[in-house]
């Protein structure tokens, strides 16, 4: 596909289409969405982080005034209401499949989080459910909980599932282990880190929100709910919870204000509304408030990791290592298992020629909120590894931290990593290069000695990323232990009238895909951008499709409609042959024409359309008429997004407190629809990153509670902790997929933490700084090292 | 949020009325700090008495050798009033520094210095000033007011109506706000009026805020941060939680006591 001169078309900084309402507080989220009759759902949630339950007592909080029904887990258990799952097995190093214990809905027996639900108030208003969840009496035997996953599998530590041995989930492992021991033993030179990857909230804008109507005439049930794939939830929620036949149960997703992944995950309130709903026949609105939303979203990251690398005297990269020690917190949520497996330990050879990796991952419970994928799931993870290992590398070879990252860079494609990526287009030079030009890297010195001169110490941190997105080959994550296919599908209906409505099976919660789907088919079709509309997220209207998560919509979801408008046109040119009277091969279509070629015979797209639809020109025996195809697209490759990123950074001496003067991203992300909203999304990516780095981390007590558990001491990244961005682009196609695109949604967050982290330790001249790096952080960092120190 | 019931007098002397037949009942000023603890449910008030209408509590004046702001005024008014930015710019910078637009709209100096949260910035300004703490039934000394986290020498049923500042020639506050919740991590505000030298310091303290006697001795000498280059305070007694250590706070009081003095020379 060619750049386009149009103004809609692919390469267009096109103004997003569902801004205006959205600006405008139009948008129809979950809990606008109301229905006739409609109760509220109010849990009642474990204010211990583990204990056994010896009673529940409901019967006082029945009678308050306004309530339906109060609801706990037994009854869950007697209706045969299946457990939530975790959809991807893992096998350990010694064969045996993942240990995953039971997650009930409601917990009747034991809770092992703050914030488990143990019974539910249906009530007639949110007050009156409020006031009676406070009477619901829960006699708790309190017990010791275990928050850090590295103290979780110690001998003695508290056993959180009765099933699970040293709350062990699996101990996996990729590469081999005797090379890149062999690599080690002949190493010239070794670096090694230990790190952790801190546990962080989503906190998307729009809180989870889940509506379930139950309809007694047909036996149908709808939820309404905040979902990143409606079709995965409803087929989960109806295979593996029983809750419902699939044709039975109608899951819509309809405005959805952010999800950073989590809202892929089917959660314990959806369940509980959709069976309280049979249960007292009306419908059941639960809406999360923050606070809840802090205790129950899926959190992401918490990795502790101890990481070595190995070179030789040149600064060549001989070998990886890695063992991490990942979080999954109370129960395993629907694709934890992967998060910290083969979304991580497959990028550890990062954008380097690496000969040989070996990764160990033993994946623990502890008494905390459920850990699942949250914005680059795995790869941020990956990423401060290799880079950090990189910087530090550099540093005490005393070799420059970007030559050294030249010497190792993978230059021909394609390049088959040890750890199972083959990776197919990249220029990591290029990106390096024009990062360090747009950046000004070389007048670095004289800016620090400047920054100096005003109490500030100024650093610049490298972050050379790469990320595998796509995702993905179905056959191949299906080897791996994924449940589903990742493909992605789409449906193409052209009206009579010529205008066009596509059916995806992508979700979109701030990606913009009304705008950039459109973009695309209006190139395609030759048709007005604005005659183009994109319908999703219902699973009555659209067809079964994957999702939207791990930058996926544009490489996997676009190239399914292009598959379609493949289709589209094939048929189109049949009906314009009978129109044109001339033979299907003569027919050419270009910009919304079908012309017989060498002659000026032509039809306009609208023209076709139309007699699609009237079959006046054909006989039922020689075409079928309408115009509507669909495809199914299973990419062959995962794609891989990579760059460079360069932060900046002054930090005071007199308080450690970090201030970023400078970020430069420069990415390829191959094919670009929409630049802004790339842009946007390289924005909103690093501001998540450069969060996790400086400011964010969600803190248990040893009790269990959560000390982060609000916005007043969860430090949120806010638009004057950040810069102004300098964003370029780098482009090598992806081969993959039918547009070369690769995906952009995740990279800012997958590269932001290590080039803030890098930034840092260059400018106090420590090795090594945990994130958060708060001000104290780095103050009480500053008192240790050989930096100058305040009066 | 419980139920309560909701009165709008218009004379102080009806609000202490009402205060006196509802004895669980609370003053609502901006709410910005009664309302969210009553929606999560963890205050219970039977009665709010609101102020919002009552005559006479809002303003700022210059009487004499004094600014004096009815406990009504609203952050963002005290922060815009021209008469304080020019009798005492070091005072109206404080409230600019607290919360965003929609609280400096909603929030009042009053409830503010009730409240006494030890993260608050009005309550270095009032130590850090000499305010005089001005009531239905008496004048309180900002020295005595402040009497703990969250608590001060207020009285079941006492409102305040004023607050009195002495003009400082120089004062000035400096505030290093906590990552999350904006508030001051630990704020400092120091000022000199005639002989009278104060280094008053919020949100370090396990105490609430405090003045710290031995930088004001120094500075008699000279009011500049030269006078207290290389001193710090205890780290015992001041508050640890996981955005400062006891350590790091003790050292943001040194730190920000010399550009506070810094600002006020300037
Ligand atoms: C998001 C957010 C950010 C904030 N950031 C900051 C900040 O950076 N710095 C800061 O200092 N504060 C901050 N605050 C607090 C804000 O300044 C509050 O408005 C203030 O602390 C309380 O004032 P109010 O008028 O809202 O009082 P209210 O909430 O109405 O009342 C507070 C208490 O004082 C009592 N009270 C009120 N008026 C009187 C009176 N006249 N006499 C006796 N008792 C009275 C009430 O009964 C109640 O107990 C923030 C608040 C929010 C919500």
């Amino acid at each position: 596909m060619t750049a386009t001169t149009s103004a809609t078309g692919i390469g267009a900084p096109v103004r997003r289409k569902e801004d205006f309402r959205f600006i405008t507080g139009q948008g129809q989220y979950t809990d606008d969405v109301t229905r006739p009759g409609e109760t509220k759902a109010v849990f009642v949630r474990s204010p211990h982080a583990h204990a056994n339950i010896k009673s529940i007592d409901v019967s006082a909080a029945r009678k308050m005034p306004g309530v339906v029904d109060v609801l706990t887990g037994a009854q869950l258990a007697t209706d045969k209401i299946g457990n939530l799952i975790c959809g991807w097995m893992i096998h350990s190093k010694d064969g045996s499949p993942m240990k995953m214990s039971a997650h009930p809905a409601l917990a009747s027996t034991k809770v092992n989080c703050v914030g488990d639900a143990v019974a539910v108030v249906i009530a007639e208003t949110i007050a009156q459910g409020k006031d009676a969840a406070e009477k619901v009496v829960v006699d708790y035997e309190v017990l010791t909980a275990v928050v850090d996953p590295a103290k979780a599998q110690a001998k003695g530590a508290p056993q959180i599932h009765p099933d699970i041995v040293n709350n062990t989930i699996y101990q996996w492992h990729l590469g081999e282990k005797k090379d890149v021991d062999a690599a080690f033993a002949a190493a010239k030179h070794v670096t090694k880190l230990d790190i952790v990857n801190n546990r962080l909230v989503p906190n998307a804008m729009e809180p989870r929100a889940a509506l379930a109507d139950y309809d007694v005439g047909t036996e149908n049930l709808t939820l309404w709910n905040t979902s990143q794939n409606p079709h995965v939830a409803r087929l989960v929620i109806s295979a593996f919870i029983g809750m419902a036949p699939e044709h039975k149960l109608r899951v819509i997703a309809p405005d959805v204000g952010g999800g950073f992944g989590s809202k892929i995950f089917i959660y314990p309130e959806e369940v509980v509304c959709l069976w309280a709903s049979r249960k007292v026949k009306r419908p059941v609105k639960w809406t999360s408030d923050r606070s809840e939303a802090f205790l129950t979203d899926a959190h992401g990251r918490d990795h502790v990791t101890h990481a070595e690398l190995a070179l030789d005297a040149n600064g060549k990269i001989l070998a990886l290592r890695a063992k991490t020690i990942a979080n999954l917190g109370a129960y395993m949520s629907t694709f934890s298992s992967s998060v910290p497996t083969y979304l991580y330990a497959t990028l550890l050879s990062g954008q380097y020629n690496i000969p040989s990796i070996y990764c160990e991952v033993d994946a623990v419970y502890t008494n905390t909120a459920p850990v699942d994928a949250y914005r680059g799931a795995g790869r941020p993870e990956a990423t401060f590894v290799v880079e950090r290992l990189v910087e530090v590398a550099a540093r005490q070879m005393a070799i420059d931290p970007a030559d050294l990252r030249r010497r190792n860079f993978i230059t021909a494609f394609p390049h088959q990593t040890p750890v199972i990526m083959a990776y197919d287009a990249g220029d990591y030079n290029a990106s390096l290069k024009k990062a360090m030009d747009l950046a000004d890297v070389k007048g670095f010195a004289k800016r620090k000695r400047e920054a100096a001169r005003h109490g500030k110490l100024r650093g610049l941190g490298y972050s050379t990323y790469i990320e595998a997105c796509g995702i993905a080959p179905s056959q191949a994550v299906g080897s791996l232990g994924a449940g589903v296919g990742l493909w992605e599908s789409a449906e193409v209906r052209v009206n009579p009238t010529g205008s066009v409505e596509v059916l995806t099976g992508s979700h979109a919660h701030g990606q913009g895909h009304e705008t950039t789907f459109a973009q695309l088919v209006s190139e395609r079709l030759g048709i007005p951008f604005e005659n183009v509309s994109i319908v999703h997220g219902d699973t009555d209207k659209v067809q079964f499709g994957m999702g939207t998560y791990g930058s996926r919509s544009g490489a996997v979801g676009m190239s399914a409609i292009v598959k379609a408008l493949d289709k589209i046109e094939i048929k189109a040119k049949k009906v314009a042959a009978f129109m044109l009277e001339a033979a299907e091969g003569d027919i050419e279509f270009k910009d919304g024409k079908f012309t017989v070629a060498g002659t000026d015979k032509s039809a306009g797209f609208g023209d076709v359309a139309l007699n699609a639809y009237i079959a006046h020109k054909f006989t039922g025996a020689e075409l079928e008429p309408g115009l509507k195809e669909t495809s199914f697209y299973d990419p062959t490759n995962f794609t891989f997004p990579a760059g460079c990123h360069i932060c900046e950074l002054d930090v005071d001496i007199e308080t450690g407190k970090v201030d970023i003067v400078n970020w430069t991203a420069v990415d390829d992300f191959g094919t670009i629809i929409n630049p802004m909203i790339v842009e946007g999304q390289v924005h909103g990516g690093i501001a998540q990153g450069v969060g996790q780095a400086l400011m964010e981390g969600a803190y248990y007590d040893a009790a269990g509670q959560l000390v982060t558990g609000s916005m007043m001491d969860y430090t949120m990244p806010r638009a004057h902790d950040l810069p102004s961005f300098h964003v370029g682009l780098t482009m090598t196609k992806s081969p993959s997929n039918p547009l070369g695109m690769k995906g952009c949604g995740e990279a800012g967050a997958i590269a932001a933490p290590a080039a803030v982290i890098n930034a840092i330790t260059d400018a106090i001249g420590t090795e090594n700084i945990a994130m958060p790096a708060t001000a104290n952080a780095v103050w009480a960092a500053l008192q240790k090292s050989q930096a100058p120190k305040a009066a | 949020m419980y139920n309560f019931t909701f009165h709008r007098p218009t004379t102080v002397r009806q609000a202490a009325g009402l205060l006196a037949r509802n004895p669980d009942g609370k003053l609502l000023a901006g709410g910005h700090s009664l309302l969210p603890v009553m929606k999560q449910r963890l205050a219970q008030p039977s009665a709010l008495v609101d102020l919002s209408l009552v005559e006479g509590m809002t303003g700022v004046e210059l009487k004499g050798r004094s600014v004096v702001i009815g406990a009504m005024t609203r952050h963002a008014d005290v922060a815009n009033s021209q008469v304080l930015k020019d009798a005492m710019p070091g005072l109206a910078a404080v409230p600019g520094s607290i919360g965003d637009p929609q609280v400096r709209n909603r929030g009042t100096i009053g409830g503010s210095i009730a409240n006494n949260d030890p993260n608050a910035d009005y309550p270095a300004a009032c130590l850090g000033l000499g305010a005089t703490i001005i009531t239905n039934k008496r004048r309180i000394a900002a020295d005595d007011f402040f009497t703990g986290m969250f608590s001060t020498a207020l009285e079941d049923g006492e409102i305040i109506t004023k607050i009195s500042f002495p003009i400082a020639k120089k004062c000035a506050y400096e505030k290093f706000k906590h990552p999350a919740s904006g508030f001051a991590l630990v704020g400092v505000f120091v000022s000199k009026r005639g002989p009278d030298i104060r280094v008053a310091v919020t949100g370090a303290g396990s105490n609430g805020v405090f003045r710290v006697k031995s930088f004001e001795e120094a500075l008699k000498k000279r009011f500049a941060a030269k006078s207290i280059e290389g001193m710090t305070i205890p780290a015992n007694g001041m508050n640890s939680d996981i955005h400062a250590s006891p350590e790091y706070r003790a050292h943001l009081v040194a730190v920000l006591a010399r550009r506070a003095l810094a600002k006020a020379n300037a």
